[in-house]
């Protein structure tokens, strides 16, 4: 029943190790484009304060597909835009990255701005009272609370993450929902078999994810 | 609007702040300039590519509206399955027998941990291989299943969440007037639990709506986003213009049910009728009722 997987046709840790870079590079991107928003949200200058909201709740009610699918289609066919990709599944991964930070920053935004919020006024008020100005506040003193406290929705924002990867598919990289595809047309009589497969790499992929960050969301966590 | 942040602006800060917000500007100009430019240069700004969302009824009739009732359709279907399995999931997950919970708790996590697009690529095969529904109906068979599946597990520990958040003494008092286990969770918690849960289903549904668009784009189902082939195609590549025109269909829908979903958590905050608090619309971010620092 898993003969396929022996067929050597099929580059199945190839596929995951795209999945897998496409989440991490991801992360780390809307992770620093989060905490960019969140820091315009709450921010003293009004019209960042406006952009930041403005950013957030668009892109949070489009669809991941239309963003992807609006990178392919506007930024590279339409404008010729390749992010210094040369075959089309390079430039269908960056664009897959570029447009997953764009999203999931939004997420990474409203997680740490749940993180601020748990963050006592009297932190701020301290911070203030030495005279620190509104950059020493969220960088020495706020944010690093915030992070701590947020490291759960944080997880599940990377978790989400990981599983809307897939969506890259969409847009011509060649990820674990890309193979999952061709194999479901090639392998009709091994459909359990092949369903199996990728949702164990899946469950590979988020379950680790979610208990080490659990664990660490405890460590973390300030004790009040 | 003053934050605990920062302090109410002085003279000196009130300049800063305007050179900020100049400095923002022409960042923001530079950006927008460059990307218009570029536009421009492909021609997308013509006025001929845009004019037909306005002028041309036909553009509405034949496929953005045909395309967003098919995407309705799907999310409300997904909707009305999920929500009855993913109650008999959350109470199956709360049960006393051990035989129950646990491979109801293995079922939910299992399709949690699984992306919508794999459940619904998978649907899509199962339908076509041992089924035989035409091939007009199942993209639509196999968007909905897979959002049902995944949505039912979510809407589960939604249900649990709201079930356990509720005092002990509700199901204690239940209890001691004699009523069965069942009499107890259908007359006692879930009726106070659905309140307390409703801010969260309703933002469930934006996921739900933009899941659909998987559909669209990777199974051929002929939702909302699926037309903008069709319009590009018809209307003479104005591809940056549809896909604005398709965006901000996304987005008015999606903001008129956020909307509802923070009227509603605000109305039972207020209302306070319900003995646990409401589970936030953004679920999983623990709130703290404490006094908050962003002022937003």
């Amino acid at each position: 029943m898993f003969d396929f997987l022996d067929s050597g046709q099929y580059d199945l840790l190839g596929a995951f190790w795209v999945t897998a870079k496409l989440a991490l590079y991801s992360a780390i991107g809307s992770l620093i484009w989060g905490t960019a928003l969140v820091s315009m949200r709450v921010s003293p200058v009004p019209l960042m304060r406006s952009f930041g909201t403005a950013y957030v709740n668009l892109v949070r009610n489009t669809p991941l597909t239309v963003v992807l699918v609006g990178c392919l289609l506007g930024l590279n066919q339409t404008l010729g835009i390749t992010l210094g990709g040369g075959r089309s599944e390079d430039i269908g991964f960056r664009l897959a990255v570029l447009g997953l930070v764009a999203y999931t920053g939004t997420f990474v935004c409203e997680a740490l701005r749940s993180g601020i919020n748990t963050v006592p006024a009297g932190q701020a008020e301290a911070a203030r009272a030495l005279g620190m100005s509104f950059t020493q506040v969220l960088t020495v003193v706020v944010l690093p609370q915030a992070f701590r406290a947020a490291v759960t929705p944080l997880a599940n924002v990377l978790i989400a993450l990981t599983k809307n990867t897939t969506v890259a598919a969409a847009i011509g990289a060649v990820d674990a929902a890309f193979l999952m595809k061709t194999m479901i047309e090639n392998e009709t009589d091994a459909l359990f078999a092949v369903f199996a497969v990728f949702a164990f790499g899946f469950i590979v992929l988020t379950l680790p994810t979610g208990l080490i960050l659990g664990w660490a969301a405890k460590r973390l966590a300030v004790k009040r | 609007m003053s934050s605990v942040l920062y302090d109410t602006p002085g003279p000196r800060a009130k300049r800063r702040n305007v050179v900020y917000t100049i400095a923002f500007v022409a960042v923001a100009a530079l950006v927008g300039w460059w990307v218009l430019s570029a536009l421009n240069d492909k021609h997308q700004l013509d006025a001929n590519k845009w004019s037909p969302f306005v002028t041309d009824s036909n553009v509405w009739t034949t496929y953005l509206v045909p395309g967003l009732t098919e995407t309705l359709k799907a999310a409300a279907l997904a909707i009305l399955i999920a929500l009855p399995l993913g109650a008999l999931l959350g109470i199956g997950r709360l049960s006393d027998h051990r035989w129950v919970r646990v491979p109801v708790g293995a079922v939910v996590e299992f399709f949690r941990a699984i992306p919508v697009l794999m459940l619904m690529m998978f649907a899509a095969a199962l339908y076509r291989e041992f089924t035989t529904i035409s091939s007009d109906f199942r993209p639509l068979y196999a968007v909905v299943t897979g959002l049902v599946l995944y949505n039912a597990s979510v809407i589960a520990e939604v249900v649990r969440a709201g079930v356990l958040s509720l005092p002990r003494g509700q199901g204690d008092a239940a209890v001691a007037l004699g009523m069965r286990k069942g009499q107890t969770m259908l007359y006692v918690l879930l009726p106070q639990a659905v309140t307390v849960m409703l801010p969260a289903l309703v933002s469930q549904l934006v996921v739900i709506v933009k899941d659909t668009a998987l559909g669209g784009a990777l199974l051929g189902f002929e939702d909302l986003l699926s037309q903008a082939r069709q319009i590009t195609a018809n209307y003479g590549a104005n591809t940056i213009a549809t896909l604005v025109v398709i965006a901000l269909i996304y987005i008015v829908l999606n903001g008129i049910i956020t909307n509802l979903a923070g009227r509603l958590e605000q109305r039972l905050r207020r209302g306070r009728k319900s003995t646990a608090a409401a589970i936030p619309a953004q679920a999983a971010a623990p709130e703290a009722e404490v006094k908050s620092v962003s002022g937003a």
